[in-house]
């Protein structure tokens, strides 16, 4: 250390004092740790409705009990759509990007801040807003479409899918706004010597990422906008009985939500891009392959939709397509699979807990990638489509992989967000409720649904009972788990011991400033003269 | 293909009630078995990796292994080959379950909230119960009142949305006698996963016989008759007939006769009129602890013949 304004121990924590200060900040830093405090509470209404959900599956209606938490099908139903769309809307898409990208995306370019601060605040309130409005709906007729807002279901239930809808779609705007920040920051405010293949395959994969973010994002916008139409003005699109079409709906929802699934992975395959080289103390393998897969798949994404509707009444032959060229996305991502692991050869190996959950991540999503493979083989998705295989499947992707990563990156970056070091007890422990509780969870339901069991079940025939038992036995471990986390996390910020500049002894420019960071990032701008996982 | 029951595809999965599920279940086995091998191979390469390359001190040199092309090659083409040929695999066998035979038993579907309604070629109507004859090519015509639903009949590997608006067909042709499940697989409200069927799988004597009796439904007892129709109108997705449980709207056994507790704590005791009402108007009496709207009326929909044996029908459940 020993530069000017850090050694008097300012930081972009202290330098200005009050909620104002925070709610006004244009500092990339604090409006990270804002989007971390909102994203953690929409994480824990999200949790709290999976227990409730968890809990009535836990025995058919038949039998008395703990399995008749839920009054009936219609609360079943509103609990199950607000668990889908906050987890997936507010927590799980933002998660990455908005937190550690924030964060981390100027530093790792050596820059101060992204390249329009302002916009950069003004889409923490859009979500906000997008937020408020989405949750308004649970104090006025609470809706039951499920995520994906289906029609004509949506159109015809007496709920408030409009204002729902409009929330998703401010959300959206939140969301295309922080792609188009991290597109010009990364075009623009590159340090001396940062060309593009020296930095991070975090960096890489948050661009790659904006570019989705950018170009599929308005086509949700429309899409839901369309059915607000539908359903306020009675102009018909998608509902039959006003002469639309209501599987048009599905390809409009699918066009964006394929690409969106990439959305919420690619930042995360950064993540666990930066900690495998991190903690394996060597340089990553393939570092070109990684970086430009993440653009091909991005591309690619857009042309496997149909792949969600192979039994909805969409023709044969667009089914073989949609197949056939989900099975091409497959491989770039197989590949990364394949570079991790080789990284971690020959390499120096510690286990400290980010190292732990990205561990995870690569157990949790090679078993979502192999049932993703299946799901996209035609005639077995025709058996899993809409069953609880396909629950599993995305589960073990979005919270085995997204999740996952998101916590190991928090762990990583915790020391540098916070200038402290939690209790690596803890977050190990921690760890271990939620990887064994994840897979008690979530495993058995990939056999529930090759038994057959349909998703979004109120009630089950008594054949499923057994397996549904020990799902929601492991939804309490998990649950464990993150309270131990968050323990850990509140703890450390509140008393843990100080955190040096680069505890981890990583290479990526954000351990050269101090912990936690300067204003302006760097005290003064660094120049780069090699690539960011140089550990010779 | 007998190696591939190794995989033990069928302990998972449901009966195979036709050729096609069997075919199902070999590409599945195929799935299960590599998919296996290449978690054992990533994930057992992950461990065995950290495990010997273990940090043992902070000054550790590491090897400085930038890529490999060769590697890269293999690893990108062994998946691509694999992924292609269980693509084409599954080619194959969709398009069995695609192509609609010639000559099928054609049979319509309905699918509606909460309920299959099944019409025969004959004009016999029956509701949550498709029967077929074993070893018959049959295809369903499927269409919705509503909203989406979806059929899935897990024995038989199929499943085929039923779309409002148009019409979506599938085929089966079954192998085994016996009862399987239906269920409804796409979201469609309150009672969605109470919407459930069976499809029982006779012999073509029996087939025949059922369609007689069915034709022969006018003759009924009136209270039998009220039976036939609370099924065909879905009552019985929501109301329990043979026990006091709850399922969507109150249970109506031993109703009759009997006082009932309105929503606004006044008593009425049930007879011909209540019934009556209930089932025209269903908000104008709403029995306490149950949600407004939530039954649709059925005035306008049934004519007195059929409301009569529904009383009768009500009258009965003692
Ligand atoms: C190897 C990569 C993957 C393949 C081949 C794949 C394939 C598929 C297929 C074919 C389906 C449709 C299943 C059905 O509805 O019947 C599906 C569903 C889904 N996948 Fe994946 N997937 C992959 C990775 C991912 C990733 C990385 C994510 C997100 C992080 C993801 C999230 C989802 C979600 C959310 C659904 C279900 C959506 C819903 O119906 O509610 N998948 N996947
Ligand atoms: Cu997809």
């Amino acid at each position: 250390m020993g530069h000017s304004s850090s050694a008097h121990g300012e930081n972009y924590i202290n330098c200005e004092k009050g909620l104002w200060s925070w709610l006004t900040t244009v500092d990339h830093k604090r409006i990270g740790l804002m989007y971390m405090i909102t994203v953690m509470f929409f994480f824990f209404v999200g949790g709290v409705m999976a227990l409730l959900l968890r809990l009535e599956l836990f025995a058919p209606n038949t039998v008395q009990g703990v399995g008749q938490v839920l009054k009936n099908g219609d609360v079943y139903n509103q609990v199950l759509t607000y668990h889908g769309a906050i987890m997936v809307f507010m927590v799980i898409v933002p998660g990455i990007p908005a937190i550690l990208g924030n964060f981390f995306l100027p530093i790792h370019l050596g820059a101060k801040d992204v390249a329009f601060p302002k916009i950069n605040l003004a889409s923490w309130y859009c979500f906000m807003f997008g937020a408020a409005l989405a949750i308004a709906t649970f104090f006025t007729h609470k809706i039951d479409t499920g995520w994906t807002f289906y029609t004509p279901y949506s159109i015809r239930t007496g709920t408030s899918t409009v204002l729902m809808v409009l929330g998703a779609f401010v959300m959206g705007m939140s969301s295309v706004l922080t792609g188009l920040n991290f597109i010009v920051t990364v075009h623009k405010l590159r340090a001396p010597g940062m060309t593009m293949h020296r930095m991070p395959l975090f960096v890489w994969a948050l661009y790659s990422t904006a570019i989705l973010q950018m170009l599929a994002t308005p086509v949700l916008a429309i899409t839901l906008l369309l059915l607000a139409a539908e359903k306020l003005f009675g102009v018909g699109i998608f509902d039959p009985a006003l002469g639309g079409d209501p599987v048009l709906f599905q390809h409009f929802f699918w066009f964006y939500s394929h690409p969106a699934v990439y959305i919420m992975i690619l930042p995360a395959m950064g993540v666990v891009s930066e900690l495998i080289a991190a903690f394996s103390r060597k340089v990553i393998f393939g570092y070109t392959a990684i970086a430009y897969s993440s653009l091909g798949i991005a591309a690619v994404s857009f042309f496997v939709w149909g792949h969600h509707m192979f039994v909805s009444g969409q023709s044969a032959t667009a089914g073989i397509i949609f197949s056939f060229i989900t099975m091409l996305v497959g491989v770039p991502t197989a590949i990364k699979m394949f570079n991790w692991v080789a990284t971690i050869y020959k390499g120096s190996v510690s286990f400290d807990s980010p190292m732990l959950f990205a561990l995870g991540f690569l157990f949790l999503f090679a078993i979502g990638g192999v049932t993703g493979i299946m799901l996209a083989v035609l005639p077995i998705d025709v058996h899993f489509h809409d069953t609880y295989f396909v629950v599993a499947h995305f589960h073990y992707v979005m919270v085995g992989g997204t999740l996952m990563a998101l916590m190991g990156g928090f762990y990583y970056w915790f020391p540098k967000m916070f200038g402290k070091m939690f209790s690596e007890t803890l977050a190990r422990l921690s760890f271990v409720f939620i990887f064994i509780g994840f897979n008690v969870t979530f495993f058995p339901q990939f056999i529930l649904g090759a038994m057959g069991m349909p998703r979004r079940y109120f009630d089950y025939i008594p054949n499923y009972e057994a397996l549904n038992k020990i799902s929601t036995v492991g939804s309490w471990l998990i649950l464990t788990g993150f309270l131990i986390g968050l323990y850990a996390i509140v703890q450390g910020i509140r008393k843990g011991e100080k955190a040096p500049m680069n505890p981890w002894g990583a290479k990526t420019l954000e351990w050269q400033t101090s912990s936690p960071p300067p204003h302006f990032n760097f005290d003064v701008e660094p120049v780069v003269t090699a690539g960011p996982y140089e550990y010779r | 293909m007998m190696w591939f029951n190794f995989a033990k595809a069928q302990s998972f999965m449901p009966t195979q009630g036709t050729e096609i599920a069997k075919q199902v279940d070999n590409l599945y086995g195929f799935l299960l078995i590599t998919s296996f091998i290449a978690c054992v191979l990533v994930i057992g390469g992950m461990i065995y990796f950290v495990l010997k390359y273990k940090r043992k001190s902070d000054n550790d040199k590491t090897a400085y292994i930038s890529h490999n092309t060769a590697l890269e090659f293999l690893w990108s083409f062994i998946p691509l080959v694999i992924f292609l040929a269980v693509f084409a695999w599954g080619w194959y066998i969709y398009h069995g379950m695609r192509t609609m035979p010639k000559d099928a038993l054609e049979i319509n579907v309905l699918g509606k909230q909460w309920a299959w309604e099944i019409e025969y070629k004959n004009g016999f109507k029956a509701v949550n119960e498709v029967v077929v004859p074993v070893n018959t090519d049959v295809k369903l015509l499927l269409t919705s009142q509503d909203v989406i639903h979806s059929f899935f009949v897990p024995s038989f590997r199929i499943k085929q949305d039923a779309v409002p608006g148009r019409y979506t067909a599938l085929w089966f042709r079954a192998e085994k006698l016996g009862e399987f499940h239906v269920f409804c697989a796409e979201y469609c409200g309150t009672s969605h996963s109470g919407m459930i069927g069976k499809l029982r799988v006779v012999t073509r004597e029996e087939f025949d016989k059922y369609m007689e009796e069915g034709q022969e439904e006018g003759q009924l007892p009136i209270a039998k008759r009220g039976e036939k129709l609370f099924a065909l109108k879905a009552c019985a997705s929501c109301h329990s007939v043979d026990s006091p449980a709850v399922k969507v709207g109150p249970s109506l056994f031993q109703v009759f006769g009997h006082e009932v507790v309105l929503e606004d704590g006044s008593k009425v005791t049930a007879d011909e009129n209540y019934i009556r009402e209930s089932i025209l108007q269903p908000n104008a009496k709403v029995v306490k602890g149950f949600p407004h709207g939530v039954m649709p009326t059925f005035q306008g929909q049934i004519n007195e013949n059929e409301l009569n044996a529904l009383v009768e029908y009500v009258k009965s459940l003692k």
